[in-house]
């Protein structure tokens, strides 16, 4: 027994001077707004009030403990109260908290001013990615887990950002107040961020909000915070902050590339081409309930391989991916994916891992249903 | 000043102010039968706390599965969906399993004794509390075995979550919460009426024990909590099975809306598994420091400001759910405020060790461990209040750090302190020394070890509940887990000791400790299975 108290005692020193531990802290990051460096002075005042009180309770314990014991031969004094002496350790911590109260109630009106911000972005919550949506800017897309799957299940090296990487990571730029507008399609999520100290719930019917100005540039990463069901831990968010001209240019860039997309819902597409860009969609958006070989997790998500119903009924298909299924976790893919994703998706699942419906669905298709739908 | 009294009970035998053998010649069933059918607060006592230290052992064996998936980074062992299955299972397990249990088992052994009562008010209503815990528990782990897995949003089971989103079998865990919530709130009304109605004669409400005045404050929480909990559940059945949407906002329902309610029930609640714990402590303390508790009457006034105050701060579950400002503010001052009576108790339990006559027997050991580590959860729930820095600390470890502070080196430890002081009084033997001390020891090493580096991976950026984390997060969780396998260990020394009081050992007196004051160290140890069957005569002490 010994033996494995000195051997667990050894491990949790060689854990402690670990470099790694201490590089990446102990501690709350200091951040990189200057929100984050009020919140996290907060914290240090209120640890430190904490270690003194504990200093000075713990001491007068543990002085009592070793100076009055019975082996020493104490003899036990007879009092029990002093009026005096509980007013005063009743009166003092709350002058304490009222003190600690006046910074604290500065700093939360600050975080609630969302007022005035250069650029507002919504941000949904969706079981497990996040799809960001420049508002006034027609640009929008989904952020999902960059780590693969291989690197969850051990079977490749893990990366240095394992979990804390994004396909496509948002984008803000530096010095500018950025309005975030949350809310969620499914269950509640939370979009954190320690370096921004932003953390907010994205709860389905309501809009949330908050805001951030970065003083640098660089990639900060967080995580889902509010359990939100199977992948909870694998919904990473990503911020790249850069300075306002790059932001420019970036922007510039996405919205040449979401008129070309909207452009290609026009022509005609072969069964491969929706195959190749169906097999990309359906990785990233529906695998994570169906599963990637289509074989899903019954009762909560069918299987789509073999799906006779599927098979033999394309509208009620399309519809389903459109519309969602009310009541159940299939949500609406209305206005997540573009009409070139919905038309590939469901080419994909009508023609992968056995299945051979053999027909494709077109984007256009797709498009005049949607249109129709909006009238 | 004297309370009203109950008509005092004609003795069956003239001999026993104390003694027991008023069970003669009166119908006992034997084996199986006697525990199913017993009224005996005694029996129900133990029925109470075996039921919670098995619960205990499931939950812990559940914790362990948590803990050996975050071993190291990956997903090694289980599949997210179980995993969250094993993280609402063991929270659900020993909130309502384990330490609630333990707690209401303590009250039924030691409330009568501590006041001088023959047995509870209730006894038959006490034995239908007690036997519907294992029909509901039974009911909530066969959920684990049925299409879907068992409950897997975690114990506060937030909708959507827990409606549109769960697992067939939610309908059943809703059903065995509904009993588990019946259970409590009819041992709550029996402890209510036997502490308002059986005192001993001349005990005034200011001369009870302070366990007993913790648990009349706990009894009062659970009868105003509970059927808050039972309502939002019936919601949720409701939005499941018959088309509601109190919490589904496409049908116009709110899922804010839940979390308000669960927390008015929750926030209480996690006062109701720490006041009793409270008592427990305030009776061990001036036992073996041989000095009286220091201000007694602030004690009880602090508990039941406690009590007050924990109806007023539900909301500090929810600082980013998205509350207007003034909520937040307002929600942030009551927390804080919370610091103060929690505050005054730990001074006065400082106080009464200063000139004291101090010796470290093991229930003062786990009581001593009990302030020290409560005290940290109470830093660290201080910390939380800041509702600023709570954007920071909010769904991470440092949270999860927090609670575990407070109900496992907490409301555990004084579980522990509690039954190490009673034994003598249940078994008639003294807990083996030796063997106590290293419970004792690596108990404190185990959940040391297991809960303090989450502060560090929580600050650090840690969320709660993921079956898998980032590499940064690694050493913390490799020492939290060898924590938890070498405290989930040492329990095991707990049931050693339990088993070797109850076949023999040391005899103890009736005053097992030599500074103790309340009236069950005036019974016989091993209690016979009736006392008090003629009130005993209660001197108080003068204020």
């Amino acid at each position: 027994m010994r033996r494995l108290l000195v051997w667990m005692a050894g491990g949790l020193t060689l854990a402690a001077l670990n470099p790694m531990a201490l590089a990446n802290g102990w501690n709350m990051p200091e951040g990189v707004t200057a929100l984050s460096r009020d919140i996290y002075s907060l914290h240090m005042i209120i640890f430190w009030i904490c270690v003194v009180i504990g200093v000075i309770v713990f001491g007068a314990m543990f002085y009592s403990l070793f100076r009055y014991r019975h082996s020493r031969g104490a003899k036990a004094a007879t009092f029990h109260e002093h009026t005096s002496v509980e007013v005063i350790w009743t009166a003092i911590p709350l002058l304490i908290l009222v003190a600690m109260a006046v910074p604290a109630t500065a700093t939360l009106k600050t975080m609630y001013d969302a007022s005035e911000a250069d650029l507002d972005v919504m941000v949904t919550g969706q079981q497990w990615r996040w799809r960001y949506d420049y508002l006034g800017e027609d640009v929008a897309f989904t952020s999902n887990l960059g780590t693969p799957r291989e690197q969850i299940s051990g079977t490749s090296e893990k990366g240095e950002n394992y979990l804390l990487e994004v396909d496509e990571p948002l984008v803000l730029p530096v010095g500018q107040k950025v309005r975030l507008l949350l809310t969620s399609d499914d269950v509640i999520h939370s979009w954190w961020v320690p370096d921004l100290a932003v953390k907010q719930d994205a709860v389905p019917g309501f809009v949330n909000e908050n805001w951030v100005r970065i003083d640098e540039p660089g990639i900060y990463r967080g995580q889902c915070a509010e359990l939100c069901g199977r992948d909870h831990g694998f919904m990473p968010v990503v911020v790249e902050a850069v300075e306002p001209e790059r932001f420019e240019e970036w922007m510039a860039q996405r919205k040449e590339a979401a008129q070309q997309e909207a452009m290609s819902a026009d022509r005609e597409w072969g069964l491969d081409e929706l195959m190749a860009r169906g097999e990309q969609t359906y990785g990233a958006v529906c695998a994570a309930c169906h599963q990637p070989d289509g074989s899903g997790s019954p009762p909560a998500f069918p299987a789509l391989a073999g799906n006779q119903a599927l098979l033999e009924e394309p509208d009620r298909h399309i519809s389903t991916v459109i519309d969602g299924v009310a009541g159940s976790a299939m949500p609406a893919f209305r206005n997540t994916l573009s009409p070139v994703e919905i038309a590939a998706v469901v080419t994909y699942e009508r023609n992968a891992w056995g299945n051979d419906a053999g027909d494709s669905v077109q984007p256009s298709e797709i498009a005049e249903r949607l249109a129709a739908q909006g009238e | 000043m004297a309370s009203q009294l109950p008509p005092k009970p004609t003795p069956q035998h003239s001999t026993a102010t104390a003694g027991g053998m008023a069970e003669s010649g009166h119908y006992r069933p034997r084996g199986l039968m006697r525990w199913l059918l017993t009224t005996n607060h005694k029996e129900i006592g133990t029925l109470y706390l075996l039921f919670s230290l098995t619960m205990f052992f499931i939950g812990g064996i559940f914790a362990l599965v948590v803990r050996a998936e975050l071993f190291q980074p990956g997903l090694q062992l289980v599949q997210p969906e179980f995993f969250n299955q094993m993280t609402t299972m063991h929270g659900l397990i020993m909130v309502f399993g384990a330490i609630m249990p333990a707690f209401v088992g303590l009250a039924n052994w030691m409330v009568p004794l501590q006041i001088g009562a023959p047995d509870m008010a209730l006894p038959r209503l006490n034995n239908f509390s007690f036997w519907l815990l294992p029909v509901a528990f039974l009911l909530l782990l066969s959920t684990l075995l049925m299409p879907g897995g068992g409950p897997n949003f975690g114990w506060t089971f937030y909708a959507p979550l827990s409606t549109t989103y769960a697992p067939p079998s939610t309908s059943f865990f809703i059903l065995s919460l509904h009993l588990a919530g019946i259970s409590s709130i009819l041992g709550a009304i029996n402890i209510i009426a036997t502490i308002l109605n059986l005192r001993a004669p001349g005990m005034r409400m200011m001369d009870m024990p302070l366990f007993v005045w913790t648990w009349l404050i706990t009894a009062f929480l659970l009868i105003a909590v509970m059927p808050v909990l039972a309502g939002v559940i019936t919601m949720m059945l409701m939005d499941i099975n018959f088309g509601t949407s109190f919490f589904n906002a496409a049908g116009g329902g709110d899922p804010v809306l839940f979390q308000h309610l669960f927390w008015f029930f929750g926030h209480p609640e996690v006062y109701i598994m720490i006041l009793p714990a409270f008592g427990i402590v305030s009776a061990i303390i001036p036992t073996f420091s041989r000095k009286r508790l220091f201000g007694y009457a602030s004690m009880v006034y602090a508990t039941a400001a406690i009590a007050i105050l924990s109806f007023m701060v539900w909301a500090h579950h929810m600082f980013i759910v998205g509350l207007p400002l003034v909520a937040e503010l307002f929600f942030m001052y009551t927390t804080m405020l919370i610091a103060v009576p929690t505050g005054v108790k730990v001074f006065n339990w400082v106080a009464t060790m200063f000139r004291g006559s101090i010796s470290f027997e093991p229930p003062m050991l786990f009581a001593l461990a009990f302030v020290v580590q409560f005290t940290v959860g109470g830093f660290s729930g201080l910390m939380l209040a800041i509702a600023p820095a709570d954007f920071q600390y909010h769904d991470t470890y440092f949270v999860v750090a927090h609670f575990h502070y407070v109900l496992v080196p907490g409301a555990l430890f004084a579980i522990l302190a509690g039954a190490y002081y009673w034994l003598p009084k249940w078994t008639g033997h003294y807990p083996p020394l030796r063997l106590s001390q290293w419970h004792f020891w690596l108990s404190v090493i185990g959940v040391n070890l297991t809960f303090f580096p989450m502060h560090f991976s929580g600050l650090a950026g840690m969320p709660r509940r993921i079956p898998d984390y980032a590499l940064q997060f690694a050493d913390f969780n490799l020492a939290s887990s060898l924590g938890g396998f070498l405290f989930g260990a040492s329990q095991l020394l707990f049931v050693l000791v339990i088993i070797k009081c109850v076949r023999g050992g040391e005899k103890a007196p009736a005053k097992a400790w030599e500074g103790a004051e309340d009236l069950e160290w005036s019974v016989p140890s091993p209690a016979p299975l009736h006392t008090f069957e003629t009130p005993p005569t209660f001197h108080p002490r003068e204020h």
